[in-house]
């Protein structure tokens, strides 16, 4: 060998590193403008760490607030912006002298949208002694986690996961949500395709997952209900998958004229672009977990045409317009998903404590559900189930670039 | 209505065509680096992903530097790719498994996922979580537009680069002195030794081209998913895996073999089946064909070493 190995190994090593170090760098001056969610991640959790800001008073003092969801991993950009919502609803009581002569403290704990890391999350919560959660995100991690808050007697609201059982089964009394629930989305989707594109022959596409299979399984029983719409094929396709050419064939042959489908924005860009580059016109329908910037930003031109439900849009409202300026001011970016529903989630909550006077569960719960408070979503309040009553889905579609609210 | 059947057939075997060349693209890397030392380098698909993360930032660099000649970036991205991606298969050979070569050979296979795990949170922490797009490189051919509806550019330049690819290797490991070194080396390290061959740099060169490998395939993927993230390696990584087994780890055709296997399994099941089973007709055509023919489909009868 004409070098020797001994100098060259650590020599590449330190090229390597050092190269992506760069690279890194450099890519994320580049792309700070586009991404929220990773530069709000660090002062988001900077600040809920809470080092720099004064020693923590007493634990008797304090009333601890957890929030859990994705904080990191591939679906962050759905949980970091409940982190900074919580953080302002929070930082803007306790400038004021805190709740019930008490200071509030937010405890966020990560759960990667992952079921099984959410029960971890959950009982780390409940260690923590926290008064009541703002989370989780996903509906399967919030499934997971939900049984063990309702064993502590924790409040739980959720702005983000809609999977119809929780609210709907009855099993959960300590379950919240400021988003309507994916019964309530699903109906709406299958109107809004029935009534409005006219479609005569579906496909229902899900992901097997608990969030997409609940509201793709929802979406053909009312297909059938209506007795409009013969639906052509319900399938499930494996998350993550190299190509989804042969799936989108069957689609193609099957006749359908609409593809509803039940997941999140990775897998449905993919579906998209394949059905496009197949000169396929079937036209695509997402419920809220395409209703995210980084759908359009990887799928591009694709995107184009897409419908969407998601949260309405609120954004005439003062409080929301407050809302997302002060996001704008602290920390420089737009809020992104689900913003409003933590933020309103947060405030209701800390509402039901002031006028509650207490933490207890069954006190909180009986003045969520009596209480009704202006928020940025609206003026809200709970119904029996836990469910929001007062804001509810609408029809976006991608126009140029942007999701644009068409009902 | 026939016409219409035979049509659905067809265009389901390319979409299997196309899905099984790129599991053996990634699949002939696994499949070499076990040929020479018995290693299944689970790292492999990390390289991939690696592969794929150099040529989206070289491009996004050129891009930003105004060269747009789509000639120019595929060519220069898709170098710098398989460099990078070379740089890494070389490294993580001297670190993780050429420590570990006397060990017993559940050692380095561990040290392997540690590695793969490493790459993983390593191109986590230092680009993104999120999905990001990935610039289709590869311009369309304007003799494929008739077609394109049912083969693009990408899959077309993804099926002639595996068949080149594999030609080319069994060319390499048959027919030059590098190749009769590794397959010297395969047969019994200590004795190739003995006779002159320098056995370290044979594993190297098999490592580099390895990584070569993976890094042409990141780069053909990301073309064709037009979004990657940390991830794309893992799931990559376990079906060219699997297609390699099933051909026969260690052998060249039949990781080719395997991936095409592998790929009309899940695209017909799909097609006249359900989607929702694609994993289970795929590993379960493993399982039965590991119990006929344990060696895999061209796998070599292990014949004793004397």
């Amino acid at each position: 060998m004409k070098f020797h190995s001994r100098f060259i190994t650590p020599l590449f090593v330190l090229m390597i590193l050092t190269a992506l170090m760069l690279i890194s760098c450099e890519k994320s001056k580049e792309e700070t403008p586009e991404k929220p969610a990773e530069t709000t991640e660090n002062q988001g959790s900077s600040d809920s760490h809470g080092a720099p800001t004064a020693a923590p008073p007493e634990p008797s003092d304090t009333i601890k607030i957890g929030v859990a969801g994705a904080h990191s991993g591939e679906l962050a950009s759905y949980g970091l912006p409940t982190v900074n919502a919580v953080n302002m609803v929070v930082d803007e009581i306790n400038s004021k002298g805190g709740l019930n002569g008490k200071k509030l403290q937010v405890v966020a704990e990560d759960d990667v949208c992952k079921p099984e890391v959410a029960t971890n999350t959950a009982t780390k919560l409940v260690t923590e002694k926290v008064a009541a959660v703002i989370g989780h995100i996903c509906s399967g991690a919030t499934k997971s986690a939900i049984g063990i808050y309702k064993d502590a007697n924790i409040i739980c609201i959720s702005p983000s996961a809609t999977n119809a059982e929780l609210t709907l089964s009855g099993q959960y009394p300590n379950f919240f949500r400021t988003i309507a629930n994916d019964a309530a989305q699903a109906k709406l989707q299958v109107d809004y395709a029935l009534h409005k594109l006219h479609v005569k022959k579906v496909a229902i596409l899900h992901d097997k997952g608990d969030y997409g299979k609940g509201s793709a399984t929802l979406a053909k029983q009312y297909f059938e209900e209506s007795g409009l719409a013969a639906i052509a094929l319900f399938e499930g396709v494996t998350a993550g998958a190299v190509d989804y050419s042969a799936i989108v064939q069957k689609v193609k042959q099957s006749g359908a004229e609409l593809v509803v489908w039940g997941g999140y924005h990775p897998e449905a860009s993919r579906i998209v672009k394949q059905m496009r580059t197949k000169k396929m016109s079937t036209l695509l329908m997402g419920s809220d977990g395409l209703k995210d910037e980084t759908f359009i930003k990887t799928a591009g031109e694709f995107a184009e045409g897409v419908y969407v439900s998601g949260p309405q849009d609120a954004s005439k409202n003062i409080l929301n317009i407050k809302a997302i300026n002060d996001h704008k001011s602290r920390f420089g970016t737009e809020p992104g998903a689900f913003f409003i529903n933590a933020y309103s989630a947060a405030m209701a909550l800390t509402n039901a404590i002031a006028k509650a006077e207490s933490t207890d569960f069954q006190a909180l719960s009986t003045t969520l559900k009596k209480e009704s408070i202006d928020t940025p979503l609206g003026r809200i309040s709970f119904d029996e189930h836990g469910d929001v009553v007062g804001s509810g889905f609408s029809i976006y579609q991608v126009k140029n670039g942007a999701f644009k609210e068409i009902k | 209505m026939f016409h219409d059947k035979a049509g659905y057939f067809f265009e389901l075997f390319i979409g299997g065509l196309t899905k099984g060349s790129i599991y053996a693209l990634i699949a002939l890397g696994y499949t070499m680096v076990y040929g020479i030392i018995e290693l299944i380098n689970f790292a492999h698909g990390e390289i991939y992903m690696i592969g794929a993360f150099t040529a989206l930032i070289t491009a996004a660099a050129l891009t930003a530097f105004g060269v747009t000649h789509p000639l120019v970036l595929v060519s220069v991205s898709g170098i710098t790719a398989v460099v990078y991606a070379s740089a890494y298969g070389y490294t993580l050979e001297k670190v993780a498994y050429k420590p570990l070569r006397n060990a017993p050979r559940l050692s380095p296979l561990i040290s392997a996922i540690g590695m793969s795990i490493f790459l993983q949170n390593f191109v986590l922490l230092a680009q993104t979580s999120n999905y990001i797009p990935f610039p289709n490189l590869i311009p369309p051919l304007p003799f494929l537009e008739p077609v394109s509806h049912i083969m693009g550019t990408v899959d077309f330049i993804i099926l002639c680069t595996t068949a080149v690819i594999m030609i080319l290797l069994t060319f390499l490991i048959r027919k030059t002195r590098i190749g009769t070194a590794m397959r010297a080396t395969a047969q019994d390290k200590t004795m190739a030794r003995l006779l002159g061959i320098d056995v370290d740099r044979i594993i190297s060169f098999t490592f580099i081209t390895g990584s070569a490998l993976a890094a042409v395939g990141g780069v053909m993927v990301g073309s064709k998913m037009g979004q990657i993230n940390f991830y794309i390696g893992f799931i990559a990584g376990i079906k060219a895996f699997t297609a390699a087994v099933l051909g026969g780890i260690g052998s060249i055709p039949g990781a080719v073999l395997g991936g095409l296997i592998l790929g009309w399994t899940e695209s017909f099941g799909t097609g006249y089946l359900t989607s929702d089973y694609e994993d289970v007709f795929a590993f379960s055509l493993l399982v039965l064909i590991l119990i006929f023919k344990p060696s895999g489909l061209l796998g070599r009868n292990t014949t004793p070493k004397v």
